[in-house]
């Protein structure tokens, strides 16, 4: 990564201007405002201000006008809901007086009109969990938290129920860690829970979302924060720890924001702290920021940066759980699975495993993006097949073009082909297919994009994001990223794709942390689905999407 | 560095903070950084060029961040960056002879939904193309 240096302050969004509108008592209607990344990119904070003296203008005493999370249907914003009238608005300016009297009008009960968005066919197949307040509280009031029933799966777990009897609960939910690779949540906690320390345990909140493509600990972050955090003190409750960091990335200026705001007004709340809800059980939270290195997603070089050193993996065993941060027993889970937990226990085990697929329980989240005309954030029920996501939710190929491919599972992830989308999502059948969940981002591509040029995409990704500890990855890295650009400037024979293959197998199997050995996935499934275009920039020396630029090269 | 301690292990929450006041890190920075939380100097630097959040340079008044993630990759980041590098002969991670603007790429914003995505002195800007990248840059 070269840098992200400016991407600090999300500048507007940080003057905040003052409370929401919200009436006396019930509201009558309330306007939602979404405030997450995606809307503010199109100024959806300007929308909120006008939007506001509007309603002050128009009178309009039992009317909220809130800032709210992600609505999800990013393509589309910015986004407003008036969710007593079911109705969703989209693409409202500020400056749009159209749209504005629209909203207006719906908020004060006249007759609705103005453009509207169909909620169908994005929010079918959808099953909320861990995204379910999100677009409907305001992320920087932990009281339209609290409103919604938050915290109390905390208060009841740390009240009425025993460590063991949390874990047990976490355990039969069947919830599989939701960075990437599916282990046993449950498994954990007890793996944990079982390592005896003098010093203390820690809880550590995997929020260094490096895929590119993935968007979703962003936006939970950024639209239920206190969601995230509760979930986190159960599992310190579970596990015996007293101390926690949340590791979020320096790209996300804003949820880093959003999550400092939270935890002090859970602490105000009696809800972190030293006497969480009002017992002796003691958990502090503390953040901390990553500073552009994505192989930190990884988890042994996660601790390692929380300690102030280089970003670099070790080999495990040990593994966190029982040597962690100093050395200490350390539970790390990504912020989709802690976001999951306060469900699990206030609902139960039983009812999280009734969602999903045999193997992979519950839902997932996913950030649809690429060629597909819905791009958003969705969370859909486990074992859900492609077709549905891409062409039901996400609204087929934008501009009428052909699919080609979809890619999940980011850098060490794989690209499916068309013959691939009756296949349902879960854990196995990605992997089997040669691909994997990874965080969530889903990417789809159409017959424009060149599939060996995104082998090489991501190869260079790698390439530059390498930390260079181990050989196979640092070298191997630099020596497929050549092959790729030999062959994509149309210079590459057939004795480079058997030198690619073999050189990607070393990579796999020899490379120290999951960078590396997933680092030649993408080149992988490509060469698998997609090898007739390779054949054609080796053989014909031509780009069948006519993406490369075959120029001969130098090499 | 009072907030955290003088802890060691505190340093890249202080990099972070001596970038945010000056702007990048310079040697005389680093030094008292190594200093004062008594990290040999070889450590504070190893940190700082590991992670490419850290500037050793000085940056251009303003900075313009060109997302080039996966979805903005195929969205056409890569026509926003020719574009730049023909009209103002910036490169990314070049600056401006003027000092007036520095170009960077970054690996994802995670504002995918809205690729090809950039941004200008902090702002994000969405479903920018090669006709109206420059217009952002102008008003500057």
């Amino acid at each position: 990564m070269t840098s992200t240096e400016a991407t600090e302050p999300l500048s507007r969004a940080r003057r905040r201007p003052v409370e929401p509108l919200l009436p006396e008592g019930e509201a009558r209607a309330s306007a939602n405002v979404c405030q997450a990344a995606g809307c503010l990119s199109m100024q959806s904070d300007l929308v909120f201000e006008a939007l506001r003296e509007r309603v002050v203008a128009a009178g309009l005493g039992d009317v909220a006008v809130r800032r709210v999370g992600c609505l999800g249907l990013c393509a589309a914003g910015p986004l407003v809901e008036v969710p007593e009238r079911g109705r969703l608005f989209d693409h409202v300016h500020a400056d749009d007086q159209a749209a504005m009297d629209a909203l207006v009008a719906t908020l004060a009960g006249g007759e609705p009109g103005g453009r509207e968005t169909s909620k169908e066919p994005f929010f079918s197949h959808q099953v909320k969990v861990v995204l379910e307040r999100c677009g409907r509280v305001d992320p920087e009031r932990v009281e339209d938290y609290l409103a919604t029933g938050g915290y109390q799966a905390l208060t009841q777990a740390v009240a009425t129920m025993s460590p063991e009897e949390v874990i047990t609960e976490v355990a039969r939910s069947g919830l599989r860690g939701r960075g990437g690779a599916g282990y046993p949540t449950g498994l954990k906690w007890a793996t944990v829970a079982k390592a005896t320390s003098a010093e203390g345990k820690y809880v550590v909140c995997n929020a260094d979302e490096g895929d590119p493509g993935a968007f979703m600990d962003r936006s939970v972050l950024e639209s239920c924060p206190q969601q995230v955090l509760e979930g986190m003190a159960i599992a310190g409750y579970a596990v015996g720890a007293h101390n926690a960091y949340v590791y979020v990335r320096a790209e996300y200026p804003l949820a880093v924001k959003r999550l400092n705001s939270a935890i002090r007004q859970a602490e105000r709340e009696g809800l972190l702290g030293s006497r969480v809800a009002g017992t002796d059980f003691e958990f502090h939270v503390e953040v901390r920021i990553g500073a552009g290195a994505f192989v930190c997603g990884e988890e042994t070089a996660l601790l390692a940066s929380i300690q102030g050193e280089r970003g670099t993996p070790r080999p495990r065993p040990p593994y966190p759980a029982s040597r962690g941060l100093w050395g200490r027993p350390t539970l790390i889970n990504n912020v989709e699975t802690f976001a999951n937990v306060p469900a699990i226990v206030q609902r139960g085990g039983d009812w999280y495993s009734s969602i999903g697929s045999a193997k992979s329980k519950g839902t997932k989240v996913f950030a649809l993006a690429g060629a597909v005309v819905n791009t958003g954030l969705i969370e859909v029920p486990m074992g859900l097949t492609l077709r549905q996501i891409v062409f039901d939710i996400g609204g087929g190929l934008a501009g009428g073009k052909n699919f080609k491919a979809v890619q999940t599972g980011g850098p060490s992830g794989g690209c499916l082909p068309e013959a691939l989308l009756d296949m349902p999502i879960d854990y196995e059948s990605l992997a089997q297919a040669g691909s994997h969940m990874g965080s969530g981002g889903m990417i789809v591509m159409d017959e424009a994009t060149c599939m060996v040029d995104v082998a090489k995409f991501f190869m260079d990704f790698c390439r530059e994001e390498s930390c260079g500890k181990c050989v196979p990855c640092r070298a191997g890295t630099v020596q497929v990223h050549r092959l790729l650009e030999k062959i994509t400037r149309g210079r590459g024979t057939r004795e480079d794709l058997a030198l690619l293959e073999d050189l990607a197998g070393m990579m796999r199997s020899m490379s120290l942390c999951g960078l590396g050995q997933g680092a030649p996935n993408p080149v992988f499934s490509t060469l698998r689905y997609f090898r007739d275009e390779y054949l054609a920039h080796v053989d014909d020396h031509v780009c069948p999407a006519g993406a490369c630029e075959m120029d001969g090269g130098d090499r | 560095m009072r907030r955290l301690g003088h802890r060691p292990d505190g340093l890249i929450e202080v990099l972070h903070t001596v970038q945010e006041l000056f702007g990048y890190l310079d040697e005389d920075a680093l030094g008292y950084v190594s200093r004062s939380l008594g990290v040999p100097p070889s450590k504070v630097f190893g940190v700082a060029t590991f992670y490419s959040h850290f500037m050793l340079k000085p940056q251009g008044l303003h900075t313009c961040v060109v997302c080039t993630g996966t979805a903005c990759y195929i969205n056409g980041a890569r026509s926003l960056l020719a574009k730049l590098d023909e009209e103002l002969g910036l490169k990314a991670g070049g600056t401006t002879p003027d000092g007036q603007l520095s170009l960077l790429q970054a690996r994802c914003l995670g504002a995918c939904s809205m690729a090809p995505a950039i941004v200008v002195d902090g702002q994000v800007h969405g479903r920018v193309t090669p006709g109206t990248v420059l217009a952002l840059l102008e008003h500057l």
